[in-house]
């Protein structure tokens, strides 16, 4: 009935069910999968438009920042004896890779006659990008967080409201990013005639972890040139990204899915969805989930928002299951000393995401001598810095 | 009674269905329906205080399905009350294995209808829940999470085991897909009759009403009407329609509340005797 679905260890598209060999699917209420269907077919017709591509581009281009540059780290390579590449999504407008997503999704909206945009985040630089395309494009537009990642990120809340977005408090359960997943759903399936749900993550029903990877994919694209022409013409021996629900990692991966290139996925040791290796259901997928022994889903607990996530986008579930990408843990505290390192060897204030991704390659760094590795720089750290500042002069006093 | 184990295994003892024969649940409700009667389906959230209680005094008080929600940790399609009703059962320790063990010692004289999102059934396996659901006397299932796409391993084990498995249909299911749940759906079809979810609400749009007339022109099931559904006025107004009404949420809150049965008991009685009285 359905054409073979192409080798899905190259990061293709999923199966007609919106499965990654046995992750992903739409596990979502009747009343929302009109609108599921409606984006697949939208998204699906504009990914074949010439002019749709064009204008995103374009968007990606004049307004995003679009290419990102690849910065080696000459002093950080010469001092863990690895050579450090780093695709530098910080630069990009937002401050995050975010933005890639957002541009397309507000695009799409457009394109299905709709008005408003609804969007969850957990550190705000979904939200922030979210709302930064609504201004844009003039939708109007609500943000959902949780109460506790509100708190512990408080210039993002004051960045959406400032670009006119409303940003309303997920009150339940562990007020953080899981929580304001379940609260944007809940919008949604109210408001689903007039409002598109910009998912920020490869995750939830169909089609979006495919949507997203695909409007990620320009990250590992561009990165793959910009390695050719770094390395001649070679690829890095290793591409590292950090994983939350995972949308940069599928963006970097994307770009490298067929070459040799190993693939690592960093996972906060709090929030090791992939690690814990359990399936579940959640957020309209199947995937890998931090749940108790009833299938009560666990809260995840990380110094980053924006991996405090018990869930992993159902491609990165089928990439470690097929053995194409591996997932590691990393501790909070090889976090903050990997944000430290690389603002002081590179003068590179990174997000506490990516440090994740760092944290790996400086533990590594002994068995990968004379390697290549290119890091996805996913974001800045200028919302970490107050959070930090706790942190470090905590220690200190 | 003891609590089951999360490993213990249960066997599933199959009985012959054909997935288009009426069950038994069914039956029961057209032969209600049929003399006359709107059905009156409240929900309760297991596990929730004295809950067994509570159940037993809406049956008394003339509840012909009882649905019984077992608590899930991220309840998408609840309002906040559902929410915090679950939340609150959740901490005092409710599991899936203590609402079914609960379930096990309840002869409510009704049918009983479990609500939960699929992860908990997945979890512990379509099979072995749908085998510990009968064993627990439990007619049906409504799964808000998992549509038609989904339901194949579900329905391979619910379906021999006897649950019925109840799908939703809402105000803007398309004709082809309303069709299709209208045919898979057993026991009833749960019509939703607004865009959101579950909550009380001041006045219920038209909608709801469309959506039933709808329903009932594709199938002689039973339709009941549910989400919203507060007062015994607006129980009359969506079974006019249909064969009949959900009432959750204003069930929960008064629970919440601190209602005792014999309080709930009146409040169901109320809404019985609107039904009744048309």
């Amino acid at each position: 009935m359905t054409s073979s679905p192409p080798d899905s260890s190259f990061m293709g598209e999923p199966d007609a069910t919106g499965r990654f060999g046995r992750f992903g699917g739409r596990f979502i209420p009747e009343t929302l999968m009109p609108a599921c269907i409606e984006l697949d077919a939208a998204f699906r017709d504009a990914w074949a438009d010439a002019a749709f591509r064009a204008e995103l581009d374009e968007l990606l281009s004049s307004y995003a920042g679009r290419p990102s540059p690849l910065t080696e780290c000459h002093r950080l390579s010469e001092e863990i004896g690895v050579r450090v590449l780093l695709k530098r999504e910080d630069l990009n407008h937002t401050g995050s890779h975010k933005i890639n997503n957002v541009l397309g999704q507000a695009l799409l909206t457009k394109r299905m006659g709709k008005t408003r945009l609804v969007a969850e985040t957990g550190a705000g630089q979904h939200g922030v990008a979210t709302a930064t395309a609504a201004a844009l494009m003039g939708f109007e537009c609500t943000v959902y967080m949780g109460e506790v990642d509100m708190e512990r990120q408080k210039l993002n809340v004051f960045r959406m409201r400032l670009l006119g977005a409303e940003v309303r408090p997920a009150l339940s359960g562990s007020r953080t990013l899981k929580d304001a997943v379940n609260e944007a759903m809940r919008d949604w399936v109210a408001t689903v005639e007039t409002s598109h749900y910009c998912l920020g993550s490869v995750m939830g029903p169909h089609p979006y972890p495919w949507l997203v990877r695909e409007l990620h994919r320009v990250i590992g694209d561009e990165a793959r040139q910009q390695t050719r022409a770094l390395l001649d013409g070679a690829d890095p021996d290793v591409v590292v990204a950090c994983v939350g629900g995972g949308s940069n990692a599928a963006g970097i991966f994307s770009g490298f899915a067929d070459t040799s290139a190993a693939l690592v996925g960093v996972e906060p040791a709090g929030g090791a969805a992939v690690g814990a290796g359990i399936p579940g259901v959640v957020h309209g997928m199947h995937s890998y989930l931090m749940q108790d022994e009833w299938g009560q889903v666990e809260e995840a607990h990380s110094i980053s928002a924006g991996l405090d996530y018990p869930g992993v986008g159902p491609e990165h579930a089928h990439l470690s299951d097929i053995g194409r990408a591996q997932y590691h843990p990393v501790t909070d505290d090889e976090v903050i000393n990997a944000f430290q390192v690389l603002t002081r060897t590179e003068g590179i204030i990174p997000a506490l995401e990516p440090a994740h991704g760092l944290a790996w390659i400086l533990r590594e760094a002994p068995s990968m001598q004379g390697h290549t590795v290119l890091l996805n720089l996913s974001g800045r750290g200028d919302k970490d810095v107050a959070q930090m500042m706790d942190i470090l002069e905590g220690e200190r006093s | 009674m003891s609590e089951l184990g999360p490993v213990s295994s249960v066997a599933v003892s199959p009985i012959a269905v054909s997935p288009t024969a009426v069950s038994p649940m069914e039956a029961e409700l057209r032969a209600l329906r049929a003399s006359g009667r709107k059905l009156l389906v409240p929900y309760l959230t297991g596990g929730l205080g004295p809950w067994t209680e509570h159940l037993r005094a809406m049956a008394d008080a003339g509840a012909d399905v009882i649905e019984v929600g077992i608590p899930f940790s991220d309840p998408a399609m609840d309002g906040p009350v559902i929410q915090q009703a679950s939340e609150l059962a959740l901490r005092s320790g409710t599991t899936p294995g203590s609402v079914l063990a609960d379930l096990r010692g309840v002869d409510a004289g009704v049918p009983l209808v479990a609500m939960t999102y699929y992860n908990l059934v997945f979890h512990m396996g379509d099979e072995r829940m749908a085998g510990e659901l009968a064993e627990a006397g439990v007619s049906g299932v409504v799964l808000p999470d998992v549509p038609m796409e989904e339901q194949g391993p579900w329905r391979a084990a619910a379906d021999p085991a006897g649950i019925d498995t109840v799908l939703m249909a809402g105000p803007i299911t398309p004709d082809d897909r309303l069709a299709r749940v209208c045919e898979q759906s057993r026991g009833y079809i749960y019509g939703v009759n607004l865009m959101g979810i579950t909550g009380e609400r001041a006045s219920l749009g038209e909608q709801g009403a469309v959506l039933a007339r709808r329903i009932k022109a594709l199938t002689d099931k039973p339709v009941l009407m549910g989400f919203g559904v507060s007062t015994p006025e607006q129980a009359v107004e969506v079974s006019a329609e249909a064969d009949g009404a959900i009432v959750g949420t204003a069930v929960v809150r008064r629970i919440l509340d601190g209602e005792t049965p014999e309080q709930l008991h009146a409040f169901i009685a109320s809404l019985r005797k609107a039904l009744d009285a048309g």
